[in-house]
């Protein structure tokens, strides 16, 4: 029986291999090792292992931890929608109208990334700063009296720099999605009736809703954890759970805590997601 | 007969293609009108201006004596039926049916009603539920019909309805095509590159090449009596064979080395006449072999060559006159054998009413 394998199977687990003992070293390994801290206790530098939930029931009761996951889950719900809401005309832009230059117009896109992300942030704070670009702009134009306050060191802060930072990942599954429309369809909706307006939403935007939806998973999923934006432009009404969460496994020497607050988080997101594909499951059908 | 459709010298050029070149046709009210010529000669094209997805360069189009000029797709009286079908694949049969209904303000039981019908007369009942990518490609494109026909357009445009199915269903769909279009008296405009498709189906044939419209006519009359070279080969099989103008006339009068002396009717000749150089086209179906012994006068000797089976009939190839030239004769095939060896010598009777004479 055991003996019984096809030669392609086995070439196949051969192939698959080396990215499974991979991911089991860095992502399962390390996942589990969290998980059973997070029921552990830190006695100063003394390690409890009795089992215990106590770290959890923190988590889910402390206000403080209760106003950062919902703060947290906030923040990157507005991150995706704002992203998605600036990445699909620019995706539509570049798979429509893009013509030949399609490749070019992904290409400057990209442009961003060439500088690294802290760069990018820091650079958030020299615009949105109390004497920063953008109020000293808006000085110059007489639109304002005194700087603005609300644009720097809180969640809005934190919103607009995720956003920005976040936009070429979201436009590329939308463009590939919109990309995959026939276009003939297109003329299909007009040829019957339609204008541009109704074609759009009764052609264009149902048929590119995998990379909506794609897009949108993956702005939510890593910007419910990020922790560089917060820390450089956040202040103190912007910080994030994953903040916290480094705070815990530093500062704080709560190893264990911190374990719970991540595992909960992970929960958390896990959770959405799936409720979101699951709304979206109709959409989601492959053309 | 009312003109419905009427295309007035237009041109449309891409760059430095000029796909379609100064066309100017008259489509009858219920007529069914079909566009013929080779790949790449501008059939797309042509209808494409006509549902408005292009802008002509020059030129105008009057649709039920209406000016076209920059009036967009959805606003035409027309519809069209696209080569790939284009059925919405987030949408089911019902769905796809009724998508042009949105701004027709009428019952949701009228609306029910009306899908049935037209489902019905495309051969599709009960499939309203079907899921679109859950069709064959004859299923399809009846969607894509019903999808159209259930606007009652003044034009129904299809580009190659017919060209992704196999033979079999192919001839099915000609027929039906042709008795839908009869039945519900709709103008039917079809884009098609075979000729056998465009002479069953059609009442008038324009056939094009190089973005010109190079013949209207009926099938019949283009098939025996076509205006050019161009045409008399795109459509069935001709022989052509050089000639000399003995006299031009009422009648006139031509030699040529296969067929010796003979004399035509002015208008069996197409051109001007400027040269005494002539080509003489005859269909292979229009000369018969008649075993040697039983010739009668002006009969052609040959010597068969070649022969290619085709069922019904054979096609064989005769070598005439003093050798080179051949002539490509069609037979009815009898039951059980050949009828004509390769290498028999035989004498060819030819039907000179069908002759037509080409000035180049
Ligand atoms: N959108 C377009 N852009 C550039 N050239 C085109 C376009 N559409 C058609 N053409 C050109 O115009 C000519 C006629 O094309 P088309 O109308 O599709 O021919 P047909 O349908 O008879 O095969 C071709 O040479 C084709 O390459
Ligand atoms: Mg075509």
């Amino acid at each position: 029986m055991i003996l019984n394998i096809k030669p392609e199977t086995k070439k196949g687990w051969r192939l698959l291999s080396t990215p499974f003992i991979f991911s089991i070293l860095l992502l399962a390994a390390p996942l589990t090792m969290m998980l059973l801290l997070s029921f552990w206790t830190q006695d100063y530098l003394i390690l409890d292992r009795t089992f215990t939930l106590n770290n959890y029931i923190e988590a889910f009761t402390q206000p403080v931890y209760q106003l950062l996951f919902s703060r947290s889950l906030a923040i990157s719900l507005t991150v995706t929608f704002f992203t998605v809401l600036l990445a699909y005309p620019m995706a539509y832009f570049i798979s429509f109208h893009g013509g030949e230059r399609k490749a070019l117009w992904l290409f400057l896109i990209t442009i961003p990334f060439w500088t690294s992300y802290l760069l990018r942030m820091f650079l958030w704070k020299v615009i949105l700063g109390y004497n920063g670009v953008l109020n000293s702009f808006l000085l110059w134009l007489e639109m304002i009296t005194e700087p603005l306050t609300f644009i720097l060191y809180n969640a809005n802060a934190v919103v607009i720099a995720l956003t920005h930072g976040w936009a070429p990942f979201a436009i590329l599954p939308i463009f590939v999605s919109l990309e995959k429309i026939d276009r003939s369809l297109l003329e299909a909706s007009r040829d019957l009736g339609d204008g541009p307006f109704h074609q759009f939403f009764r052609v264009v935007l149902p048929l590119s809703a995998p990379g909506v939806v794609g897009a949108a998973l993956i702005i939510f999923i890593p910007t419910v954890g990020d922790y560089i934006t917060p820390k450089l432009v956040g202040g103190t009404d912007g910080l994030m759970i994953a903040n916290m969460i480094q705070v815990q496994f530093s500062k704080a020497n709560n190893a264990p805590l911190a374990a719970a607050l991540s595992v909960s988080s992970l929960m958390i997101v896990a959770f959405i997601s799936i409720v979101f594909v699951l709304v979206n499951r109709k959409h989601l059908r492959r053309y | 007969m009312t003109t419905l459709v009427e295309v007035q010298d237009i041109s449309k050029s891409f760059g430095a293609v000029n796909a379609v070149d100064g066309v100017s046709l008259e489509i009858d009210q219920g007529q069914f009108f079909s566009l013929l010529g080779p790949s790449g000669c501008g059939k797309t094209t042509l209808l494409r201006l006509i549902a408005g997805f292009e802008r002509p360069s020059s030129g105008h189009l009057l649709i039920d004596n209406k000016p076209m000029d920059g009036v967009e797709p959805n606003l035409r009286p027309t519809n069209m039926v696209f080569q790939n079908y284009a059925i919405f694949p987030h949408l089911n049969v019902e769905q796809n049916v009724a998508y042009g209904l949105r701004k027709k303000s009428i019952s949701k039981i009228e609306k029910e009603e009306m899908i049935n019908q037209v489902l019905e007369l495309v051969g599709l009942s009960e499939l309203n539920l079907r899921s679109a990518n859950a069709l064959s490609g004859g299923q399809k494109q009846r969607v894509a019909l019903a999808r159209a026909l259930i606007l009652k357009p003044k034009v129904l445009l299809l580009d190659e309805p017919l060209s992704a199915l196999d033979k079999k269903l192919r001839e099915q769909m000609q027929l039906e095509l042709r008795h839908l279009q009869r039945a519900v008296g709709i103008t039917f405009i079809l884009v098609t590159h075979d000729q056998e498709e465009a002479l069953t189906m059609s009442d008038k044939v324009a056939v094009m090449f190089d973005g010109k419209v190079e013949q209207v006519a009926s099938p019949r009359e283009l098939y025996e009596r076509p205006t050019s070279q161009r045409v008399a080969s795109f459509i069935g099989a001709m022989n052509f064979i050089n000639g000399t103008v003995m006299e031009a006339k009422n009648e006139i009068g031509i030699n040529s080395d296969i067929l010796g002396p003979l004399t035509i009717s002015r208008s069996q000749v197409f051109g001007d006449l400027t040269e005494n150089k002539i080509i003489i086209g005859i269909r292979p179906e229009r000369i018969s072999i008649v075993s040697d012994g039983s010739s009668v006068t002006g009969s052609i000797s040959g010597r068969i060559t070649d022969a290619s089976y085709f069922g019904e009939t054979t096609y064989y190839k005769v070598a005439c006159g003093k050798g080179s030239e051949t002539l490509t004769v069609s037979a009815q095939n009898s039951f059980g054998q050949m009828d004509y060896q390769i290498g028999e010598e035989v004498k060819l009777n030819v039907d000179i009413k069908s002759l037509v004479g080409f000035s180049d």
